[in-house]
Parts: C-alpha cells; structure tokens; sequence
C-alpha cells in the first residue's frame, strides 16, 4: 500500500488485514512499554492546514509507539493568493526527508491530487479532506464496532451488521468514508437527518430516513453513528435551531431507551452534548467513544506500518 | 492586396475560386490586376470565425494573455473577430478602457477585437456603467455583459435591458444565481456527492435566465444568454423562441463535448464555470445547437496561468482555453457526427455571432462587396491537442483529444493573418 487517500482505495481483505493489525497493536498499547522498534529511521509529518488537535494528536502516537520520528507542521491558508500553497509546503517537507505525509486540508481532494499530481514522491495518507473522505476514522469505526460484536474479532467482517449514521451527511467526510467501508465489510448501512444535508444519491433506496424516530423504529441499528453539528450549518439555514435539531435528530434518553438491547453509539468527537447527543446517552454503557479514541491509534499505527514497511506482516 | 483563391470548396461542396480585390470579396478578377494566387485543393472556405465569449485578459492580466496573444489564438483558430470581454483591470466600463482595447486590437492587427462593455460599474451589480459613452466610442460597443459575474438584481436588470435599447444595444447574461452557488465548485449531482464538492445546482441558471426572459418580453429589450449548459435552459430558450422573445443564446466548445465525470480525479483543468454537466445535458445542447434554439458556439476562452490550476481543487481558477480548438470541436459535433451540415457550422461559428454582434463585415462570407474575412480548413486532417499553442496559457482541456479538421489559412480583413499555419505578423507589433 502506497497510499491511503480513500477508503474506496482498499479491498475487503487488506481491509480486514489492516483491522486484524490494528487489533495486534491494540495489544502493545495496552503494554507498560507501549513502543515497537518497527519504524525507527522513518519520517512521518503530519502536514494540518484546518486544526484538529484530536487527529493529530492520534497520528502523532501512533507514529511514536513505532518508534518513527514525528513532526507536526500546521500550516494556515490554502489559497495561491494567500497563505501557503498546498504543493510548496509538501515539498518544503518532503525536501526535509518525510517518508510519509498525513494530510489535513479543508479542500476536498487534496490528498488526492498532492499524491497523484507529481509534486512529492512520498506516501500521502488522508486525514480528512474537506468534505470528501476521511479514511482512518472509516477504520477504527469499523474495529470498534468489530470488537464489539464479536469476543474475537480476528478475521472476522461486519455482514449483516445494521449502522445508523445520523446528521449532517453532506458535509461529512467520516460519513462518506463509513459509507463506502462498512459496506464493503458487508455491513447494512442507513442514514438519517434534515433532507437539506442528507444526500439521498449516496445510498440505495429505503436506508435513508427523514426523522430518528422513523429510523430507530424502522432500521432497527446495531450501531448509531451520530455525527457532530457544526455551528456553520445553523447559519446557513440547514435547519432552524439548535433546539429543533436536537428535536427531531438529537440521541437523548427517550431514544436511547428504544435501541435493541446490544446496539452500540458512536461519535467521531468532539461531541455537542445536548444537542446531537445529550448526557445520558453520551455517557451510557452503550456509548464506545472512548474506545474509538483508543482504536484510532491502533489503526494509525497498522496504517503507517503497512504503508511504510510495505507488507501486512506481524508486527511485533 | 489582390489575392485568388483556387479549387477552393464552398459550404455547398462546389468547387469555387474566390477573388479578393483590394481587401473585398469580388465576384470576377480584373483585368490588369495582379493577384497573388493560392490554391486551394483539398480546403474548404468558410466564413471567418466570429466569437462572442473571449477572455483576452488585457489590461491587468498580462501573465495570462494579451490582446496580442490572443489575437494570435484566435487566427489560428479561423477566427476573424473576437468579442473581448469586459472583466479586465482596469474592468471594461468606461468609454476610455474600451477604446483602449479597441486601439490594442488594432496594433496586434490579427483579427477584429470587439470591446464588450460592462454593464455595471466595475462589474459590482450595483450601479449601471456609461453604456451610452461605450456605445459612442471608437469602439462603438453594443454587447454589454458582466460576465464573470451575473447580473442578479431584477431591478437593474430591467433597467439596463431598458436603457440599452437607445443604443440598439444587448445585455449578455452570466445567468448563476449567487445565492444558489455559494462557493459552488462542480455540477450538482451524484457524483459531486462522493467528491465532496460543493454543488452547481441547474436551477441556478434556469431560475436566472427564465426571469431574464420574462424581463425581455415585458421591456420589449434583447438578451443573449451567456455559456447555456443545461438541458432546462436549452428547453427555456426554445420555449422563449417560439412566443417570439428576441433572446439569443451561445454555448461554449467544452460543454459540447465534455461531462463532469472529468472531475472524479480532482484536476484543475477542469474546473470551469459554469461547470462540466452531465451526458443528457450535453445531448440537449447539441440538439438545440443543431435545431437553431441556440444561435452560437462561443469559445469562453479563458487563459490562466500554471499557478491558477497547480492547486488544490477548491483554490484554482475557474475556466479554459477555446480559441484553437473550437473548430474542430464544431466540426465534430456538427458534420462528422452526420447530425448537421458545414451550413449550420457557419451559422454558428460565424454568420449568427457576427448579426448578435453588430458586426456588419463579418459572417458574410463570399458577398460581393464585402471585406474579405474567410477561414480555409482541411476537414480530414487528423491532429492532437497539445498544451503549447499560440495562446501564453496552457489550460487545455482538450490536450491528448484526437481532432478530425484543422485550419490552415485565416484571411482577416483582405489579407493573411495565418498561413499554412503560421502566424502572419501584421499591425505595429511587425
């Protein structure tokens, strides 16, 4: 694997053997020493033109339990006029010796096109591009919900596993790299909220549901996957308020009394608690966002690995 | 000067021999003239192109084109008069800026470069420019259009489709509701879903020029209708035709042949607005080009430097460049598809956009009397686009395009501008 730009780059078995990987490390970062001398020798940057201190944080981890030296560079702007140009900046590091270039950028396709377009020779890894993919998160969505519906999830895919994504699909990025991999992993997947940010193109007929009510009842998920609001869409009049969202589309206690007794949540973070998601729900036993936290450094590490040694062998 | 045309081929597909008697079509050579003659076996003559819908980027846009350089463009494309058009910097608003660039037109020496005016000052929307100081200049614009740009505000639409009939004049219509396509970056589809790309929804442009219609028919005004890419917009102009509404309509090379599929890998050099559509909506095109509901191609050519497209989707500039490959567009879509005839290829590329235009020398073909400005093309030669043309960009969507027909001489004004295609330097610039 050169890259990681989309999950649509990855078929089912190198996506079940990455889990698998990511499942071994899992063990090391539950270690006292949670380091492996794998990567030592490698450059990874993580090149951030939007924050986020959450994802680079996890990939900044990752890379260091491997041993790999590690440079965080958060560059602002993402316009030729003004600002940074994507291609210089990569270069600028590439030229610094980066084997590996972890991507954030609030253009869609940037990952893309800095991997495809000739300007650097390094491997790209997307870490969220706009409103277009967000590959890793796709990843240690689909091995938390793995190691929840399974007591040993080795080997084992998602078939027949019903996932519920609510909220704001348009805009999503963690949405449309769900949507491609937990369906490639033979999951069931539905998805949920106001129709002025719910594309209906990007799902077969009969999964997609207008209020969570009707969705709870009629999908019957085995994982609801709420995803966050941002502040922006309210003023662009995506919908009324914070109160009629939490309303019609918001995970509070009545709902959470109405999932079938396994069914899990998750939440990509940082949460909005009380509006797509309020106290009882966030922090009931269902919820596994704390160890989609967890998971994530897992997966970034079998993701650097596999990228930088070339192989989906063992690791340890 | 004196030249003749032999064993040319017409429109018709007779054979003809064209006589040029001091810069005017004749109908019979002249005794005791001397002529330069040039025979044309195996070339078609056509009427000198004529574009509605040029970026010449001058002033202010120097890196990207010039008058010069885009005249030569635009000869080697068989074009003998180009519509330049109005958002340049200084923006194209005042009597001063268009005569600028009537006098620059003139200098390169290549083609007809038509000034287009702004319809508003500094293309901003909010206050009418001096259409009527524009329309008695040098240049004597009657196009007047804020491309790049539409002209939203109902009211001010209405007032200056009102005020340019004085001046026998046209409001050329970027039809894009700003508010529909607020950091719009491709069609608005299934595919732009998966992209991730903020959408360009159809009704945008729908919605603008089906009022701008009914604003025509209640003023009683004329209204082109910039760069149609939808098939409901081709159905709104048809319908708007058939009451009788004076509307005209042009469509640019690009969104006869290409779809928006071209974006999926996210390269620059194919944004453009207004953007690839789909598969139905060019069909529709083609067919309204072919029926007479939409009167031009129009290239839209539009150079940006390297820089503008060596980005990041969402920060490089929209638009490509036309000029050179526009006839061989035509002449795919029109002829070699046996949908249409070479006629209506010089209807669209010529003899319509020279009557929008008001331009009374061109689009005439082969009338006696008339100035000589005629394109001759091999309509079997095979080529393929490259990106390094006479144009100073490079952003060619159609580079690796396998081209059936090319231009081999354009006779601008009585003499050649391009010859076995090579550039004729004229004018002041030698």
């Amino acid at each position: 694997m050169k890259n990681l730009l989309s999950a649509g780059d990855l078929d089912r078995n190198q996506t079940i053997s990455i889990l698998d990987l990511a499942h071994e490390m899992d063990e090391v970062n539950d270690r006292e020493i949670k380091k492996l001398p794998t990567l030592r020798g490698k450059t990874v940057v993580n090149l951030f033109f939007e924050d986020s201190t959450r994802t680079r944080i996890s990939f900044e981890l990752a890379a260091k339990r491997l041993s790999a030296d590690v440079i965080s560079f958060s560059a602002k702007g993402s316009s030729n006029s003004k600002g940074e140009s994507l291609k210089d900046t990569a270069q600028t590091l590439e030229a610094m010796g980066a084997d590996v270039i972890v991507l954030r950028h609030s253009a869609s396709g940037s990952a893309h096109q800095l991997a495809t377009s000739g300007w650097v020779k390094s491997s790209v890894i997307n870490a969220g591009d706009g409103t277009h993919e967000h590959p890793t998160q796709a990843l240690l969505d689909a091995m938390t919900i793995r190691q929840s519906m399974h007591a040993d999830p080795r080997g084992c895919d998602l078939a027949g596993i019903r996932v519920l994504i609510v909220g704001d699909i348009a805009h999503s990025r963690v949405a449309r790299s769900n949507l491609i991999l937990l369906r490639l992993l033979g999951a069931i997947v539905g998805i949920c909220g106001p129709a002025t940010i719910t594309p209906k193109s990007l799902i077969e007929d009969g999964h997609s549901f207008s209020l969570l009510d009707e969705a709870l009842e009629e999908f019957e998920p085995d994982v609801v996957m709420m995803l966050r609001v941002q502040q922006e869409r309210m003023s662009s009049s995506f919908f009324p308020t914070e109160r009629e969202y939490s309303k019609f589309w918001g995970l509070n206690h009545v709902r959470l009394a109405k999932l079938s007794p396994n069914a899990i949540i998750l939440h990509p973070g940082p949460m909005n608690r009380g509006l797509e998601i309020d106290a009882a729900a966030a922090d009931s036993d269902r919820s596994r966002v704390l160890n989609q936290v967890k998971n994530g450094i897992s997966i970034r590490m079998a993701v650097l690995f596999s990228i930088l040694t070339g192989e989906k062998g063992k690791s340890a | 000067m004196n030249i003749l045309l032999q064993n040319a081929t017409d429109l018709k597909g007779d054979t003809v021999e064209v006589v040029i008697d001091n810069g005017k079509i004749a109908s019979t050579t002249n005794a005791g003239t001397d002529y330069e003659v040039l025979d044309c076996s195996g070339l078609h003559v056509l009427p000198g192109f004529v574009d509605l819908h040029t970026h010449l980027r001058e002033p202010g846009f120097e890196q990207s084109e010039t008058i010069l350089t885009g005249s030569r463009s635009a000869a080697a494309g068989g074009y003998t008069a180009v519509h330049a058009m109005a958002n340049t910097f200084p923006v194209a608003d005042t009597a001063g800026v268009v005569d600028q660039i009537w006098n620059l037109g003139i200098e390169a020496g290549l083609v007809h470069v038509q000034p287009v005016g702004a319809i508003t000052v500094g293309l901003k929307g909010e206050q009418l420019a001096e259409i009527g100081a524009m329309a008695e200049s040098k240049a004597r614009v009657s196009i007047f259009s804020d491309d790049g740009n539409c002209l939203a505000d109902s009211l001010l639409m209405r007032r200056a489709l009102e005020y340019v009939k004085s001046f026998d004049g046209v409001i050329a219509q970027h039809a894009q509701d700003p508010r529909l396509t607020i950091n719009a970056q491709m069609n608005e589809s299934v595919i732009s879903a998966e992209l991730g790309l903020a959408g360009w929804p159809a009704v945008a442009e729908e919605s603008i020029i089906a009022r701008d219609i009914m604003l025509t028919e209640h003023v009683g005004s004329r209204l082109h209708v910039c760069h149609v890419s939808t098939a409901g917009s081709v159905e709104l102009i048809r319908q708007a035709k058939q009451r009788g509404v004076s509307v005209s309509a042009e469509v640019t090379p690009h969104h006869l042949m290409l779809t928006e599929d071209l974006v999926s890998d996210y390269n620059p050099l194919f944004k453009v607005n207004p953007p690839l559509r789909s598969s139905k909506d060019v069909m529709a095109l083609r067919a309204g080009l072919i029926d007479g509901t939409i009167d031009a191609i129009a290239t839209d050519h539009a150079p940006h430097p390297k820089e503008s497209k060596d980005s990041e989707w969402a920060a490089a500039s929209f638009g490509m460049l036309g000029l050179e490959t526009a006839f061989a567009v035509a002449l795919e879509v029109l002829v070699l598809s046996g949908k249409s005839s070479l006629e209506r290829l010089a209807e669209v590329m010529s003899i319509r956009p020279a009557q929008i235009g008001g331009l009374v020398q061109h689009g005439r073909y082969l009338d006696a009397g008339s100035a000589a400005n005629l394109t001759l093309a091999n309509l079997e030669e095979k080529w393929v686009a490259v990106p390094e043309s006479f144009s100073r960009s490079q952003n060619n969507p159609f580079v690796g395009h396998k081209f059936t027909g090319r231009v081999i001489h354009t006779i601008f004004d009585g003499s050649f501008s391009y010859r076995d295609k090579e550039i004729v330097q004229r004018g002041t610039h030698g």
